[in-house]
């Protein structure tokens, strides 16, 4: 077994058993990063020397024989919307370019605890808008599978770098998707968090009812391992669940029992909107549950066809106040050619912005103006509710919904760009968990007639991760999809 | 003849700097006059991926006074992002509370010159962070300085409901002292802990029609002398302009104006109220705040009597005039060792005037309040019976309580240390008596006979008793015994 077959957890157990020193797997990673990242384009920034100085520390630990954390030693990387106090953390954005942070994201400082070592930052969709990141405002990053093809987004860096074996596990943010959608296309498991399961402390907000982070990992144990390291209140969002409410649980424990009595959900008009290969992969991961004893219940959600709509009303709204803090006054990208207060903010803000960013700003400006609120924030936010309702009642007769993350495999650079609308499309599954806050979490679960990896997408309800988790892996178990690599 | 009727109508905008130890939001300690942005952290300054997190105290301050000022406490109330750019604004958009105030209709009571008081009403109380502050006076740029940011700030509106400028300063004054006795704010105009913000304009009568003038707001106003001052020039600047014009009240013709303080005239800020659109939206980032009964008991529970509740109990329970009440209820310190004193049995003019007349002397040149200066209510009460009891005389109980406010001790002993305490054991005075009139042959004679000078000789004889008992006997005993003894 190379070192890069190992998964996180497999990885930490032999460094916390001093069996493998953190410092050569580092020193191994950054070898492949010099010879792979040339051509995948996952990180904007790389943390060597700060990661050998956090391998080191975990290596003079484990050899003094003291505890070490539950990522002790493993590479991990971080999307670039988390703020760090090491590196600059730009969003891919020209606007915070060269900001450094003065503080660590709540889930940095649980990474360093467990004694994860932090590789870089990833490449995303400027401020985590997009499905293809291609709307990084700082770098190209393709699909490991296929240069030529995207790898989905937002988290499109840690997705890459975590199929391309450039880190062990990753962190991404899932707005509408974003952790999912890449995950997908990316071959690698993907979870978005109940919202609330983790703190949004120092997540550079995009929508913030919507905003959530979660792992990007190769396999289900590896993101329950990873959820158990950031999930938990943190006083500094008051939007974190308490833990009498909601209590962290140990994810890894019961992870191989299958529930008992398992329902799914599914929804079959849902299916046709996918293409042949991904409703063919679909419903043959339905067989692996059908084969394990699990129902399958057929559910109407009369509602969800709306979310794409919703999303893109909520979503920019908030977007539109949570990015009027970058206006070039105090810090980020201020433009040279301002010569009064008002051209300080208009022309740093149409320089540092991107065309995607500067678009949902405007919709979401417009939704909360006064004459059209009602019309659109309000109404958005009503349908929100029915969304939810149709999550409520599907919960009712199952334990879960499965369908597809996307209707497409990865396409291709370049193909979407064109049509803002195609492309806010690709989110047509993935949307609605994040309007209810439910739990999402993408597998592999095979691959087109092209070799590009389909996602399987399971949803359980709030704050119950930990079946959700127990279901994926119950798939998992029964296939090798999840074992397979992109050629290096 | 006038012309015509006009009555001045205004109402107020105000904003009080609670006096929580921390800001709205985030942990900075509140201090005043500290160096530029050195009371900041993260949170406020509005970096990216920070949180709110509400400051509990500030919440119960602003309920607190809502009560005072007998508004509805909202059982549930949420915050709402107000959008606009300023460079002193960090985040472009400041957390307040919109169509949910924490406080409904009520009203505050003002004492008029008459003697009378007048209710004025409340339209609404709610809780916002302050911005910064934007600092101009440095030549070629301007900086911005953010301890300010984040600082609790009460907002309260008045219905249109006072007709004289003395009616807005009285309700500016009563509202301090209202805030004081609270302790929820210093309320120290001079730090701007207080901000007053007039609307003005005149219902004018002619030929049995109404005119409203436009209205004007005058910004920023932070003496109760400016308060007042502003709104009479206002009135007469309009009553002159409808003089002129004839112009009325249309919608968006409302001005804003600055007071100069130094011209003592408003200045003209803006001509039209400019559209302005907050685009005002739920906060995402805060979860809504349900006040429980038991929490507004709680806080209920921290009433005190209010000022002038106190003020006409005195005048009417004690007997004391306006001005003294008025006085002794300043603040609350004074006023509840005043109250405490006569409940201990004092006499209340006595104690009145030893506070009111030798305290307040004394305070002022402190520069502290007489509930301050460290006297408890018992040892007031005591040397105030003291007096009463002809044990030590009016000038010796200034002269006690000027030295136990310099040197502390009880009055008696005090007292005793200064040898202030009065003779009244009437074989010793009567001894000193029969000595002096012994002596003074011609002075008793003069007495006797009824002449001219007897009033005067009289005077004398007493003079020479009182000198011999070294001014410590009791001035009424030696003037019975005499009189008896000289057969009067």
């Amino acid at each position: 077994m190379t070192m890069d077959e190992f998964t996180a957890r497999q990885l930490r157990d032999e460094i916390a058993a001093g069996r493998l020193k953190s410092v050569d797997v580092v020193q191994s990673l950054f070898a492949r990063i010099d010879r792979v990242e040339p051509v995948v384009g996952a990180y904007l920034s790389l943390f060597k020397n700060e990661a050998l100085a956090a391998a080191e520390e975990v290596d003079r630990k484990v050899a003094r024989g003291g505890a070490v954390g539950l990522l002790a030693g493993v590479p991990v990387a971080i999307k670039d919307n988390m703020c760090t106090q090491v590196g600059a953390t730009t969003c891919a954005s020209k606007i915070l370019a060269n900001f450094h942070s003065p503080y660590d994201a709540h889930v940095v400082e649980r990474l360093k605890a467990a004694d994860a070592v932090i590789v870089g930052k990833t490449n995303m969709d400027e401020f985590a808008m997009g499905s293809s990141t291609e709307n990084s405002g700082l770098k190209q990053t393709v699909n490991p599978w296929d240069a030529a093809r995207v790898p989905g987004g937002s988290s499109g860096g840690s997705a890459a770098a975590t199929a391309a074996r450039l880190c062990y596990a990753a962190l991404g943010s899932d707005t509408g998707g974003s952790i999912r959608q890449p995950a997908a296309f990316c071959g690698v498991v993907g979870l978005k968090p109940t919202y609330g399961r983790v703190s949004r402390y120092g997540l550079v907000a995009y929508g913030s009812s919507l905003d959530q982070i979660g792992p990007l990992t190769v396999d289900v144990a590896d993101a329950a391992l990873m959820l158990g390291v950031i999930a938990g209140h943190d006083p500094r969002d008051s939007t974190s669940v308490d833990e009498r409410t909601a209590p962290v649980c140990d994810y890894l424990a019961r992870l191989d029992e299958p529930p008992a009595g398992l329902r799914i959900a599914i929804v079959p008009e849902f299916n046709a909107a996918a293409d042949i290969d991904t409703r063919n992969a679909i419903d043959e991961a339905l067989e692996v549950y059908r084969r394990q004893g699990v129902e399958l219940i057929e559910v109407s959600m009369p509602n969800f066809q709306y979310a794409v709509a919703v999303y893109y009303v909520i979503a920019t709204a908030e977007a539109s106040s949570n990015l009027a803090r970058y206006d070039g006054v105090h810090y980020g990208h201020r433009s040279a050619e301002a010569c009064d207060l008002v051209e300080v903010y208009s022309k740093s803000r149409a320089e540092g912005f991107g065309d995607e960013v500067k678009r949902r700003i405007m919709l979401g400006t417009f939704a909360l103006s006064s004459g059209y609120y009602d019309a659109y924030y309000l109404r958005a936010l009503k349908v929100r509710n029915l969304i939810r309702g149709d999550f409520m009642s599907a919960f009712e007769k199952a334990d879960c919904i499965v369908m597809p993350v996307s209707p497409t495999t990865a396409f291709k650079i370049g193909e979407k760009t064109a049509d803002p609308l195609q492309m806010y499309m690709a989110d047509i599954y993935t949307i609605a968990a994040n309007l209810s806050g439910v739990p999402g979490i993408s597998i592999p679960c095979g691959f087109d007639t092209r070799g590009l990896p389909i996602g399987l997408q399971i949803m359980t309800p709030a704050f119950t991760e930990e079946k959700l988790l127990r279901i994926g892996r119950m798939f998992e178990k029964h296939t090798e999809w999840h074992k397979r690599k992109p050629e290096a | 003849m006038a012309e015509f009727d006009y009555k001045l109508v205004v109402g107020l905008e105000i904003h009080v700097h609670l006096a929580a130890r921390t800001k709205m939001f985030c942990g900075c300690e509140m201090a005043y006059g500290e160096q530029a942005n050195t009371r900041v952290c993260p949170v406020c300054i509005g970096m990216p991926g920070v949180l709110p997190v509400m400051n509990r105290t500030a919440y119960e301050y602003a309920v607190l006074t809502a009560l005072a000022l007998n508004c509805q406490v909202a059982s549930f109330t949420k915050w709402d992002r107000k959008s606009y750019y300023y460079p002193d604004l960090p985040k472009n958009y400041q957390i307040s509370q919109y169509d949910l105030p924490l406080g409904g209709p009520g009203y505050i009571e003002i004492p008029l010159e008459s003697g009378r008081t007048k209710k004025v009403r409340i339209t609404r109380a709610h809780l916002e962070e302050d911005a910064g502050k934007n600092i101009h006076t440095l030549g070629n740029f301007s900086a911005v300085d953010l301890n300010r940011a984040g600082a609790p700030l009460l907002e309260i509106v008045t219905e249109p409901d006072m007709n004289s400028p003395q009616e807005v300063g009285a309700l500016a004054r009563e509202l301090q002292r209202i805030v004081r006795y609270l302790g929820v704010s210093e309320a120290d105009m001079q730090k701007g802990h207080m901000r007053f913000e007039p609307n003005i304009n005149l219902h004018i009568t002619r030929d049995g029609q109404l005119h409203k003038t436009p209205i004007s707001e005058v910004k920023n106003l932070n003496s109760f002398r400016a308060i007042e001052r502003s709104v009479a020039f206002e009135a007469q600047r309009q009553l002159n302009d409808f003089r002129e014009t004839g112009r009325t009240l249309k919608m968006g013709n409302k001005r804003t104006y600055g007071w100069d303080d130094v011209n003592q005239r408003t200045v003209l800020q803006r001509e039209k109220e400019e559209a302005h659109d907050y685009r005002y939206f739920p906060e995402p980032d805060l979860v809504p705040v349900e006040m429980s009964a038991d929490w507004l008991a709680e806080i209920r529970a921290r009433l005190c009597e209010l000022p002038l509740t106190m003020q006409s109990r005195f005048a009417v329970e004690y007997g004391l005039s306006d001005y003294d009440a008025g006085v002794l209820t300043a603040d609350r310190a004074t006023a509840e060792l005043f109250d405490r004193a006569v409940k201990a049995g004092a006499d209340a003019k006595r104690v009145c005037n030893l506070l009111t007349q030798t305290g307040l002397k004394i305070a002022n040149e402190k520069g502290c309040t007489v509930g301050q200066l460290g006297v408890d209510a018992e040892s007031l009460a005591r040397l105030a019976a003291m007096a009463d009891g002809g044990e030590i005389s009016a000038t010796a109980a200034t002269a006690i309580f000027v030295e136990m406010i310099a040197a502390g001790g009880r009055p008696e002993d005090v007292a005793q240390r200064l040898n202030l305490i009065q003779k009244s054991d009437a074989g010793e005075i009567e001894a000193m008596v029969d000595e002096a009139i012994a002596a003074n042959p011609e002075a008793v004679a003069e007495v006797t006979s009824g002449g001219k000078k007897s009033k005067k000789s009289l005077g004398f004889l007493m003079g020479q008793v009182m000198q011999k008992s070294k001014g410590q006997a009791n001035p009424k005993v030696v003037a019975d015994i005499l009189n008896q003894k000289l057969g009067l």
